[in-house]
Order: structure tokens, then C-alpha cells, then sequence
């Protein structure tokens, strides 16, 4: 190493670090790897649970998993089908709720709202503190509103509604972030042939915001397939053998049956409670890749 | 940070002349969304608060916050939620001091060390990290961190405890600290770092010289909402970390903190008019408030260094 590496000071382009004194003191390479093992760690710690629930579960990583409804009594004839389907109900439904709402308030603060109003702070400083409220808390939320005071009872549409202000910070963070990638001469140009404020925002500024959007949609709702907290608040925990039919139907979903499996004493529930990770796991990193695949194939430089 | 204002607010009218009602709907409609962030915000605090209040008709508030028992559920019931209180902060705790110092030296690297093609690769790897749901966390923690690698070191652990639960919860916050910390040390202007290398500083200093006291603002707003998650994860907890009210340091011993027995309680089935079940509103409000101090110390920190360097 005793040529002065090209090692770079920040994401673009160098010429900083050449500046740098040449010749590396034993400082700074120790330094240099404390912070690789540090990053190391983390990554390590992923690799270890991946490995750990694929090969714990792996037993009954089989057909009978999303075949058979939950029992408690018969490990080996036990799925997991009613959670499925329940996960695919409540995020769907939070999906159709939470997706109009925030990206119309995304909108709002973007392309309408005055930033030196009341108001438009007043909503930022909310946006940014309920993004970190205990996800617990909306729980209590969700039995205070939807589940008692509206009378929605353990019902799918409860746990949709609270999902969707669970996950509505992040998805107008994240459109917020898409809009304003859009550059003003697109606003400018459609202002100036005569269009109106909304004509340019849905034929122009939307379109173009497109990918960002989706991207962000697509983590938010992953966050939301993963909660389990606030549905244990509203009652989500009881053994459910059924498929839910309506937005009314009592439901589970896969993150409480992890919940539920893991509290079993027998060790054949533990494998299943494993099982069912790694397919929730599946399921969450093919919705990021499908993230990831939108930002990096659909986003336009400017 | 500042919305960006569309063309027709500046100078010259360039407004229709003839009203359009239809633009003016969807004004209301729009606004009514951003809207729905101040009505939740509303409805946490009415549907904590009322009962709550209910709650501590019945329990002087001190009984609650300075009794050293907590057996609510019982039939001659405790409320003193110190043991609640410090089983969180003692869990928090040991999150934090894992998470801290591998998030920030993990954000020094990404931003100051990496090349792009290795940011490009560790930042997803990160963020899937970051995306686990917590029960699978939880799981890890109780039937693996436990079992296989505190087992064998002590072998005398409980089953529960809050050592797993808090190591756990730490790899979990890592990446919150990491991607926070690294976007204030990004946002610190390039000309503060040319201006360290052309005095002779190292590459180790100017980051630790220059760039973390520059960032040191968003840093510490990193590390509030970092602790602030960790007092309100419940699902690892829950599972990891037990059920049992245990006002102790031992932290090999199972403790029940107060998501963990708001998740509890509310999973029961209380009678609502019952003093039991309007515990967990008591204890809700107390998480709420601390998490919300600490959220608003860092929005604050945030604020600030953005308004220096952007």
C-alpha cells in the first residue's frame, strides 16, 4: 500500500483525496478497517438470520404451508393459508386507502401549498413526527377510532385503515421526494402554453413522477405487510381458520401468526414460525427488488 | 426542503380570467389529505388521552410514575410503572450502544471511504436490513441469539431476556443511525473537507475532524430517533424479553417493557371499563410523550443543520 490509493472523499468525482498527504499512517488504515468491520457486522448479522430461518424452517418449506389452515393441535397438518390470504386482503386494502391520500397530500405540499404558511408547517412538523410514533401506538389508535368508537370491529377494513396512516408518512415523504426531482421547466412550460395549476400537475408533473412514486409505494406497503403491533392491539391474535371474504371478515395476518407460532411451546412450531418467515422474507424482498428494479430502470436524469 | 412553488405564483398574473370551479375542488381535496397527518395526530392523543385521564381518576399520578409494583391485572392490584419504565430504558440502552457506534462508523465509511460502486451495493443491503419486520427480529432473537450465543456464555440466562432483545434491537436500529447520519455528513459542503486536505490532514482526520463535527447536528438527531425507536419497538420485545414486571439490572433476567405489556394487555381480553384495561391507555401516554419529546429534539436538530449547509 504504499502508493497513495484513489480512494474517493465523496460520491462524485474525486480530486480532493489525491490532495491528501501521501503514505498511510498506521492510524489511519486501522481507522480505515474499523469502519469495514463495522459495516461488516451488520451485513454479517443479515447473512446469520437469512441462513438461520432458511435452515430451521426448511423442513416445512413445503406446499402444505399456504395449503393448510393454522391448528393448534396438529403440527404437522398446520399451514398458514387464512394468514396469507388475510396479509393479502389488509394490504390491499391499505394500499386503495393510503396510496390516494398521501400522494394527494404529497401533491398539496409540493405544488400547492404556500411554504410559509401555518398550515403547510404545522402539517411537515406532523408528517415528520408521526413518521417515528411507535407503530404500537397507532395500534391504540386503530382500537380507540375504528375499532370501537366507528364500531369496525376485528375487521379487515379496521387494520387497512390503520395501516394506511401507519404507512402515510413514508408514502408522502416519498412522493414528496419524487415531485420535486421533477425539474420547474417542465411546470413552467405547461403553465406558459395555458394550462391549469391541476392540468400541469396531472398531465406533466405526475407522469414524470411516476417511478419515484411507485418505488416509495411499493417500501410503504412492504412496511405494512411486516407490522404486526398495531393489529395485536385491535385484536388480531385469535386463532382464525377461515379466509377472509369481506372487508368485514375477521382476519390474521402472517406477521401475527409468526407471533402466534412462536409463543407455542413445541418445538414443531418453532420450525413452522421459521417456515413462515422465510416466505414473508421472500415476499418482502421480491417487493424491493421490484422497488429497486422501477428506481433504476424507469427513473429519468434531467 | 422548500416546496417548490409553481411558476404561476411569481409576478405577472398568468391566472385564467374566467373562474374555474374545478381547480378549486381539487384544491380542497388535496388539502383535505395533508390534512389527514393532523387529524391522526388528533386522534392518537384523543384516543390515548380520554382514557388515560379516566385512568387516573382512579390512580394518583404519582402512584403511577414513582411506585416501584407493577400488577395491574392482579386482584389487589400495584400501578407503579418504574418496573415498565426502566426495563425500556435498560433494553434501550444496550440497543443503543450497539447501534451508535456501528451506525455512525458505518455512515463514515459510506460517505467518506466508499466508492459509488460500493455505496451502490451496501446501501440496498442496508435498506433490506432495515425493511425485516420485527417479529422475524424477535424470533431471531428468542431462537437464535438466546439459544446459541448467550447460552453458551452464560449459561445461567433466562430463557427471556433483555440482553437478546436489546442486541437484537440494536442490528435492527443500525441501519436508521447509518442512513441519517451518512445523509448529514453528505450535506457537509465539500469545501470544508479541500480546505483540511490542503492543510495536510489525513483522510481519517478530516472525517473525524472536520466532517462528523460538521454533521454533528444531524448526528445527534440520528441517535435521538434511533433511541426513540427503541423504546417504542414492541415485537421483539414481546417475544425476546418476557412478560415479567422485574424492576432489576440484571440483564439476563426477563423483563416486560411497556410495549411489551401494552401488547400484552391489549391482546387480552379485559372487561373495557375496567381498571386493568385502561392501563394500557395510561402506559400508552406516557410512550407517546417521551417518544414525542425525542422526535421533536430531533426534527429540531435536523431543521438546523439543513438550514447551515442547504
Amino acid at each position: 500500500m504504499s502508493a497513495p490509493t484513489l480512494s474517493r472523499p465523496s460520491p462524485s468525482e474525486p480530486t480532493s483525496a489525491d490532495l491528501a498527504s501521501t503514505g498511510e499512517p498506521i492510524q489511519d488504515k486501522s481507522f480505515r478497517w474499523l469502519l469495514f468491520i463495522a459495516l461488516s457486522i451488520a451485513i454479517i448479522v443479515l447473512g446469520v438470520l437469512l441462513v438461520f430461518l432458511v435452515t430451521k424452517g426448511f423442513p416445512r418449506l413445503d406446499s402444505r404451508l399456504w395449503q393448510n389452515m393454522p391448528s393448534v393441535r396438529f403440527p404437522a397438518k398446520a399451514g398458514a393459508q387464512s394468514a396469507i390470504t388475510g396479509s393479502i386482503w389488509v394490504i390491499l386494502t391499505t394500499a386503495v386507502i393510503c396510496l390516494p391520500i398521501g400522494i394527494g397530500a404529497a401533491i398539496y405540499l409540493e405544488e400547492y401549498a404556500r411554504p410559509d404558511s401555518k398550515f403547510y408547517t404545522v402539517v411537515e412538523i406532523n408528517i415528520q413526527n408521526l413518521a417515528a410514533v411507535p407503530s404500537i401506538v397507532y395500534g391504540i389508535l386503530g382500537l380507540g377510532i375504528f375499532v370501537r368508537a366507528l364500531a369496525l370491529g376485528q375487521s379487515v377494513i379496521a387494520a387497512g385503515l390503520t395501516l394506511s396512516l401507519l404507512v402515510l408518512p413514508v408514502v408522502i415523504i416519498s412522493t414528496r421526494e419524487a415531485l420535486r426531482a421533477v425539474p420547474q421547466s417542465i411546470r413552467a412550460g405547461s403553465l406558459a402554453l395555458g394550462a391549469t395549476q391541476w392540468q400541469t400537475v396531472s398531465r406533466q408533473v405526475l407522469p414524470a413522477a411516476i417511478p419515484g412514486t411507485a418505488t416509495g409505494a411499493i417500501l410503504s406497503l412492504s412496511r405494512a405487510i411486516g407490522e404486526a403491533a398495531p393489529l395485536i392491539m385491535m385484536g388480531a391474535v385469535t386463532f382464525i381458520t377461515f379466509n377472509p371474504n369481506s372487508l368485514s371478515s375477521a382476519y390474521t395476518v402472517m406477521p401475527i401468526q409468526i407471533y402466534n407460532w412462536t409463543s407455542q411451546s413445541r418445538e414443531e412450531f418453532q420450525v413452522l414460525a421459521a417456515a413462515l418467515c422465510v416466505l414473508l422474507l421472500i415476499v418482502l424482498l421480491t417487493m424491493n427488488a421490484a422497488a429497486i428494479f422501477l428506481r433504476n430502470r424507469f427513473q429519468r436524469s434531467w | 426542503m422548500q416546496s417548490t412553488q409553481a411558476g404561476a405564483a411569481s409576478g405577472i398574473s398568468l391566472r385564467q380570467s374566467r373562474p374555474r370551479y374545478g381547480e378549486k375542488v381539487i384544491y380542497g381535496i388535496l388539502t383535505a389529505c395533508a390534512a389527514v397527518s393532523i387529524l391522526t395526530t388528533g386522534g392518537i392523543i384523543w384516543s390515548l388521552f380520554v382514557p388515560a385521564w379516566e385512568f387516573f381518576q382512579e390512580v394518583p399520578v404519582t402512584d403511577f410514575l414513582f411506585g416501584t409494583e407493577w400488577s395491574p391485572l392482579f386482584a389487589d392490584p400495584e400501578f407503579g410503572v418504574l418496573p415498565l419504565v426502566s426495563a425500556t430504558l435498560i433494553i434501550t440502552g444496550i440497543a443503543v450502544s450497539v447501534a451508535i457506534p456501528l451506525g455512525l462508523l458505518s455512515a463514515i465509511y459510506l460517505s467518506e471511504y466508499a466508492r459509488p460502486k460500493a455505496r451502490k451495493t451496501i446501501k440496498p443491503i442496508l435498506e433490506v436490513l432495515a425493511g425485516i419486520p420485527t417479529v422475524i427480529f424477535g424470533f431471531f432473537a428468542l431462537e437464535f441469539v438466546t439459544e446459541f450465543i448467550l447460552k453458551p456464555i452464560f449459561p445461567e440466562i433466562d430463557i427471556f431476556n433483555a440482553l437478546s432483545a436489546g442486541l437484537v434491537m440494536g442490528v435492527m436500529i443500525i441501519p436508521t443511525v447509518a442512513s441519517l447520519s451518512e445523509d448529514a455528513m453528505s450535506a457537509v459542503p465539500r469545501g470544508l473537507r479541500e480546505g483540511a486536505y490542503a492543510l495536510g490532514s489525513s483522510k481519517r482526520q478530516v472525517a473525524v475532524r472536520v466532517v462528523v463535527p460538521a454533521a454533528l447536528s444531524g448526528i445527534v438527531a440520528a441517535c435521538v430517533l434511533a433511541i426513540s425507536r427503541a423504546i417504542g419497538e414492541t415485537m421483539i420485545v414481546a417475544i425476546a424479553a418476557g412478560q415479567q414486571p422485574n424492576l432489576s439490572i440484571n440483564v439476563l433476567e426477563g423483563m416486560q417493557t411497556m410495549t411489551a405489556f401494552i401488547a400484552a394487555a391489549g391482546s387480552g381480553d379485559q372487561p373495557t371499563d375496567s381498571i386493568g384495561y385502561k392501563t394500557i391507555f395510561a402506559v400508552g401516554s406516557l410512550l407517546f410523550v417521551m417518544t414525542f419529546l425525542m422526535n421533536m429534539v430531533s426534527i429540531r436538530l435536523v431543521r438546523k443543520y439543513r438550514e447551515v449547509y442547504e
